[in-house]
């Protein structure tokens, strides 16, 4: 038991840190230069996704155990799974719209689009790849969640800071973006080593 | 050259430089930073977003008019995600080594912004003929930058190109250029000197 929660804590870190979902997997980036502009919105956004990350993880662990292997229909994988999250998200917009009209007010622009941000996506494919139980599954749903919001407000404030930069002419908007990610994905490898699963 | 056939190529020229989906859109960027670890890594994820990006520019643009409005998101995704998966049991079968290198970018095709932005912005509107032009110029464009950002990436990173052992034993390769950190500082390079170019012009 406490070698099982042990490992669960492990790979909650690692998923945090290690194998940051941005920084060290390259998956969702659409969503990492596009809404990092302002440290409140990258924490909406941060927020809205860590809870559809959380879902997907359980939804998609349930139906490739108990529909897509037991009834051997791997080639269905990438399918359903797209129409899972893409419903999965439709229902957490309308859940919050009706529970909580604040946070809806908060996250509601940004719920359509991680529908088709690949980190959901690459979740999704990761688990069965690495043969999670269900437990492990929705803690690294969650993981991952957690690190892209450290990912993404920790841009935010620098892209906050940027504005009283000087920042050559060619260089401004993308390029100089993507360098800072690129130091920022620099600092983050101090941490590969830390864990070694 | 009659006008039918320029106006396809303007379309088709398009998608090289003037709107070219990484360097101006800045969609896709995923797979562009994931796999251009080296030249060949880079080319093969091209290959395979264009193959997807085209047959699935072809059927919407047929099928357009069958489609509802309110439901044409879900209806595009489903018949990339066939494609998709069409291409990574190809892919799977005739190039392992391929398939291993790629992982998990294949199937990710199916959020690839820019396939699902095309269809969205130009074959949901436009007859078969301007859709595969359309497509084709966005493939190419798209495969050129990640061919180019994987042969900056593999030449300081190894000292070769497409597998070619260029630079002898004197050259200490820069390990951080195969790295995230890497990609990330180079792809921004690029864009930046591609804003300059296009100012400049």
């Amino acid at each position: 038991m406490m070698e099982e929660f042990s490992q669960i804590l492990l790979l909650f870190i690692s998923t945090i840190l290690v194998n940051n979902f941005i920084l060290v997997r390259f998956l969702g980036i659409c969503p990492f230069l596009g809404v990092s502009k302002q440290i409140e919105t990258a924490f909406s956004m941060g927020l809205a996704t860590t809870f559809v990350m959380t879902l997907t993880a359980g939804a998609t662990w349930m139906i490739n155990t108990y529909i897509l292997e037991a009834f051997n229909l791997p080639f269905l994988r990438y399918v359903s799974f797209i129409i899972v999250i893409a419903s999965l998200v439709q229902f957490v917009e309308m859940f919050i719209k009706k529970t909580s009209p604040v946070l809806y007010k908060a996250l509601g622009i940004f719920l359509p689009l991680i529908t088709t941000n690949c980190a959901i996506m690459g979740l999704a494919l990761l688990i069965p790849l690495n043969n999670y139980s269900f437990i492990a599954s929705i803690v690294f749903g969650f993981g991952a969640g957690v690190g892209f919001t450290l990912a993404i407000v920790l841009m935010a404030g620098l892209r906050e800071n940027l504005e009283f930069g000087d920042v050559p002419e060619a260089l401004q908007g993308v390029p100089i973006t993507l360098m800072i990610a690129g130091i920022l994905a620099l600092s983050f490898m101090g941490f590969a080593g830390m864990i070694a699963m | 050259m009659t006008e039918k056939a320029k106006s396809l190529f303007q379309i088709f020229k398009n998608g090289l430089w003037k709107e070219n989906p990484v360097m101006v859109l800045v969609i896709g960027m995923c797979p562009t930073l994931a796999v251009t670890n080296t030249g060949a890594n880079g080319f093969a994820m091209g290959i395979a977003t264009a193959f997807v990006l085209i047959s699935s520019e072809i059927v919407i643009s047929i099928i357009k008019n069958l489609i509802p409005s309110n439901v044409r998101i879900p209806s595009f995704i489903l018949i990339i995600a066939t494609f998709v998966t069409f291409t990574d049991y190809f892919v799977r079968a005739f190039f392992p080594t391929i398939a291993e290198s790629l992982s998990i970018f294949i199937p990710l095709i199916v959020v690839n912004c820019l396939i699902l932005g095309r269809q969205e912005a130009f074959a949901s509107k436009n007859p078969t003929h301007k859709a595969i032009a359309d497509a084709v110029g966005m493939s190419v464009g798209f495969t050129w930058v990640l061919t180019l950002l994987g042969i900056i990436r593999e030449f300081f990173g190894m000292g070769s190109i497409f597998g070619l052992q260029l630079l002898g034993e004197w050259y200490r390769p820069m390990v951080i250029m195969l790295l995230p950190g890497g990609a990330f500082l180079t792809l921004g390079l690029m864009v930046g000197i591609y804003k300059h170019l296009s100012r400049e012009g």
